[in-house]
C-alpha cells in the first residue's frame, strides 16, 4: 500500500497539459543554467563570486536569511488550521507546508554554494564529522533546518497517505508534531537571526531586535508568497481556494508589516539621535560612507515598496480589491527581500570591523547559480503540489489505483 | 642564542624523519606511484578520508605530512619539509606593540608573507598596518592602504593589527565544525583539510584577522619558505580559512615570529606570558598598556603600550 501510495504520488506529479509541462521545462531549463555557474564556480573557487576577505557573505547568504522566513511563515497556516480549526484554511494548509519543504531545501542549498569545501560537508555530521553543537550557531542552524524539514514532510506525508487510502487521518497521532512544527517554525527564523546577531563585531546585527524583526518581515514576506501562489493554484488546478483564506493571510501580512516598519523606525531613531561609531552601517546602507553608496537606491527601493503597500494594505477598501492586494503582495515580498537580503546582510560587513569601507557586487555567476536554486525551490513546490492536489481531489487514490487495476489515473 | 636554535630545529628534524619513514612505508605499502608526482589516487581518497587533526594518530597525522609534503611538489616543485611541531610546556605566547616606535614601515608585514607562505595571487596579509590620525582612535578613520613617499607622516601615527590570539575566542565558538580551536600554548589555529569554508568564523572575529583562499594560493618556487608546519605555515589549499598563529615554525622551537624579527624599530615584544622574568611580562607590569576592542570580551594575548 505504502509502495503503491509512493508511486501514484509521483505519477501525479509527471502528469500534466501542455502549460504545466512548459512550466516545467522552463524551470528545469533555470535550474540547469545555475548547475552550470556552480560548474563554473567549482573549477575556479569562490573567487568567481564578488565576495572578498572584506565582505565575506553575499548574495547566497542573503537569500538563504530570507527562503528561512518563507519557510518559517508557513506556521501561519499551520496555526489556523489545527489550532484554530478553521476549516477553510485547513484545506489549504498542506500546500503551505509544501512550500515550507521548498523553501527549506533552497535554503539550504544556498548555504552549500556558498561553502569554500562542499566536498567536506560530511565533517558537519555527528559522529563522523565534528559538529560543534551548541556552540556554534550555524551547527544550531544545520539541526533547526533539518528538524524543520523532516517535520515538514513527515506530517503531510502520513496525511496524504491517509487521504490516500480515504482514511480520516489520526488527529490525536500527529497533532503533537504539528505543535512541535509550530515551535519549531519560530525557532529557524529565530535561530537565524542569532546567527548573526551573536557577531559582537558587527554591531549592525548586534541588536537584540533582530529576531523579532526576521519574525514579522517573514510574516510580511511569506503570506505575500502564500497569496499570490494560492490564486495562481486556484486558476491551473479544480481546486477550490477559499477567498476567505486569503482575507486572512492578507489580515495577518497587513500587521507584520506595520510592525516590521514601526521596527525599521525604531532601529533608524536609535541609529540616528546620537549617532555613534556603530551606527557606520546602516550611514552606510542608507547614505553612503567615503563616497561608495551602493545598496542606497536598493534599500530606498525597498522603503518605498513596502511603504505602498503598507498604505495599501491598511486601508480596507484597497485591501479588498484583489488587484491592490496582489500589487502590495508582490511590492512587499520585493520589498522584503531587499531589505533582508542584501539589505542586511551586506552592510553587517561595511565597514569590516577595522573601519573599512569595501563594497560587494554579486557577479553574474552568482546571480544565476541563485536563479537555478530559485527555480529548483519553484520545481520542488509545483511537483509537491501537484500530487498534493491530486491526492486531496481524490484523483489519486487507492481506491482507484486498485479499481483500474493500474496506478495511471484516466484524468489529470 | 643561534646554537640554541640549531639544536632545537635538528631535534625536531629527527622526530619529522621519524615521521616520514612511516609515510614512506605507509605509501610503499598501497603501491603508490611516486612518478606521477604524487598525484596518486591514494592521495586523493587519503584527503577525502583524512580524520580531524586532533583525532589522528601519529601514523595518520605522518600519512597526512606526506601528503602534504607531495602536494607542495606538485603544485610549486619544491622540496618542504612539513612538521608537526607540538605546543611546548608551560608557554602561553603573548604580544606586546610599542606604538609610540612603529613607524608604519610595514617590514613586519611583508616578512610575515614569506614566512607563512601567504597567497601572493590575492595579496593575502596577516597583518595590517592602520595609519591612524593623532588624537583618535576612530579605526574608521584609519586608512588602510597609505601609500606616501615616506613614513612616518607627520600628523599620523601606526597601529598593526593581527590576529589578537584571543582567550575567549569569538572564532571557535562560531566554526560548526570544530575546524579552529585555541592550542594549550594559547594560539589559534586552523585545520586546513577540516575547514568547510563557510566563513562564519571571519564574520565572528572583530578585528578582521581571518583571510579566506577564494582562489588556488599563488606563490612563486623560489619564494617557498621550505621550512613548515602542520598548524601553520605549510601551504594551504583553496577553499580555506587561515590567520596568523604566531609562527609556529617558529615559536614552538624557541625563536621569535617573523613579524618581530623584521621590525627595525624594536615595537614588538613577543614571549611567554607564563614566564615572570619574560619581556613582555614586564612591559604587562611597567607599562599602561590598551588592547583593541577590549569591551568585547575577547581578552585578547595581544597588547598595545606607548613609551
Amino acid at each position: 500500500m505504502l509502495l503503491s501510495f509512493i508511486r501514484d504520488a509521483v505519477a501525479s506529479m509527471f502528469r500534466g497539459g501542455r502549460r504545466y509541462w512548459l512550466w516545467l521545462g522552463f524551470l528545469a531549463l533555470v535550474l540547469l543554467a545555475g548547475l552550470v555557474a556552480y560548474g563554473l564556480q567549482l573549477s575556479q573557487g569562490l573567487i568567481a563570486t564578488g565576495m572578498s576577505d572584506q565582505v565575506s557573505w553575499g548574495f547566497y547568504i542573503s537569500n538563504f536569511a530570507f527562503l528561512v522566513g518563507i519557510a518559517a511563515a508557513a506556521v501561519l497556516l499551520v496555526i489556523p488550521a489545527y489550532v484554530f480549526h478553521r476549516k477553510d484554511i485547513k484545506s489549504v494548509v498542506l500546500i503551505g507546508e509544501g512550500l515550507a519543504v521548498a523553501a527549506v531545501l533552497a535554503a539550504m542549498l544556498f548555504v552549500i554554494v556558498d561553502l569554500g569545501r562542499p566536498d567536506r560537508i560530511l565533517h558537519m555530521l555527528p559522529v563522523i564529522g565534528r559538529f560543534n553543537f551548541p556552540q556554534s550557531m550555524l551547527a544550531w542552524d544545520v539541526v533547526v533546518l533539518s528538524g524543520y524539514l523532516l517535520l515538514n514532510l513527515a506530517i503531510p506525508f502520513y496525511v496524504h497517505y491517509c487521504h490516500y487510502r480515504q482514511r480520516e487521518p489520526n488527529f490525536a497521532a500527529y497533532f503533537p508534531f504539528v505543535v512541535l512544527a509550530m515551535f519549531w517554525a519560530i525557532s529557524i527564523h529565530t535561530v537565524t537571526a542569532f546567527l548573526f546577531s551573536s557577531n559582537t563585531g558587527r554591531p549592525f546585527w548586534h541588536v537584540a531586535l533582530l529576531g523579532p524583526r526576521f519574525i514579522a518581515t517573514a510574516f510580511v514576506s511569506g503570506p505575500a508568497l502564500i497569496i499570490i501562489v494560492l490564486q495562481v493554484l486556484g486558476r491551473v488546478t479544480r481546486y477550490p481556494i477559499p477567498a476567505s483564506v486569503i482575507d486572512t493571510l492578507a489580515l495577518i501580512m497587513t500587521v507584520a508589516l506595520q510592525i516590521s516598519l514601526f521596527f525599521v523606525g525604531v532601529e533608524l531613531f536609535t541609529d540616528f539621535y546620537n549617532e555613534t561609531a556603530h551606527a557606520a552601517s546602516v550611514r552606510y546602507l542608507y547614505f553612503g560612507l567615503d563616497g561608495l553608496a551602493s545598496l542606497a537606491p536598493w534599500v530606498w527601493t525597498a522603503l518605498l515598496m513596502n511603504l505602498v503597500a503598507v498604505v495599501i494594505l491598511t486601508i480596507n477598501p484597497l485591501r479588498r480589491q484583489l488587484r491592490l492586494l496582489n500589487l502590495a503582495c508582490l511590492l512587499a515580498f520585493a520589498g522584503i527581500w531587499i531589505e533582508k537580503g542584501m539589505g542586511f546582510v551586506v552592510p553587517g560587513f561595511i565597514p569590516t570591523p577595522l573601519g573599512e569601507v569595501f563594497e560587494y557586487t554579486p557577479t553574474a555567476v552568482e546571480l544565476i547559480v541563485s536563479a537555478g536554486i530559485w527555480a529548483f525551490a519553484a520545481l520542488v513546490f509545483t511537483l509537491l503540489a501537484k500530487a498534493s492536489i491530486a491526492i486531496s481531489l481524490g484523483d489519486v487514490s487507492a481506491e482507484r489505483a486498485e479499481g483500474e487495476g493500474s496506478p495511471v489515473m484516466a484524468s489529470g | 642564542m643561534s646554537n640554541l636554535q640549531s639544536e632545537t630545529i635538528d631535534q625536531s628534524r629527527r622526530r619529522f624523519l621519524g615521521a616520514a619513514a612511516g609515510a614512506g612505508a605507509a605509501v610503499a605499502g598501497t603501491a603508490a606511484a611516486p612518478a606521477w608526482g604524487g598525484s596518486t589516487l591514494m592521495d586523493t581518497m587519503g584527503s577525502f578520508f583524512q580524520n580531524h587533526y586532533q583525532r589522528m594518530s601519529d601514523e595518520e597525522i605522518a600519512d597526512a605530512i606526506g601528503r602534504i609534503e607531495r602536494r607542495a611538489k606538485r603544485r610549486y616543485d619544491v622540496d618542504i619539509i612539513c612538521r608537526d611541531q607540538p605546543p611546548q610546556e608551560d608557554v602561553v605566547f603573548g604580544y606586546a606593540l610599542n606604538i609610540s616606535k612603529c613607524q608604519g614601515y610595514r617590514d613586519c608585514v611583508s616578512a610575515c608573507v614569506r614566512e607563512n607562505n601567504l597567497d601572493r595571487g590575492s595579496q593575502m596579509e596577516y597583518i595590517r598596518v592602520l595609519e591612524m590620525e593623532e588624537g583618535s582612535r576612530n579605526l574608521e578613520h584609519s586608512e588602510h592602504y597609505y601609500d606616501p613617499d615616506t613614513v612616518p607622516v607627520e600628523g599620523k601615527y601606526y597601529l598593526p593589527v593581527q590576529c589578537m590570539q584571543c582567550d575567549n575566542p569569538p572564532c571557535v565558538k562560531a566554526c560548526p565544525v570544530e575546524a579552529t580551536w585555541m592550542e594549550p600554548d594559547g594560539i589559534v589555529v586552523v585545520d586546513y583539510d577540516w575547514c568547510i569554508g563557510c566563513r562564519y568564523c571571519m564574520t565572528a572575529c572583530p578585528y578582521q584577522a581571518r583571510h579566506f583562499n577564494w582562489r588556488e594560493p599563488q606563490i612563486p618556487s623560489e619564494d617557498i619558505n621550505r621550512n613548515t608546519n602542520y598548524l601553520g605555515n605549510r601551504p594551504r589549499p583553496r577553499g580555506v580559512v587561515e590567520k596568523c598563529h604566531f609562527c609556529t615554525q617558529r615559536t614552538r622551537e624557541g625563536r621569535q615570529p617573523a613579524c618581530q624579527e623584521a621590525c627595525p624599530t624594536g615595537a614588538r615584544i613577543f614571549g611567554n606570558l607564563l614566564d615572570p622574568s619574560s619581556e613582555i611580562r614586564y612591559v604587562l607590569a611597567n607599562k599602561k598598556v590598551f588592547r583593541l576592542k577590549e569591551e568585547l570580551g575577547t581578552e585578547p594575548k595581544f597588547w598595545y603600550f606607548t613609551d
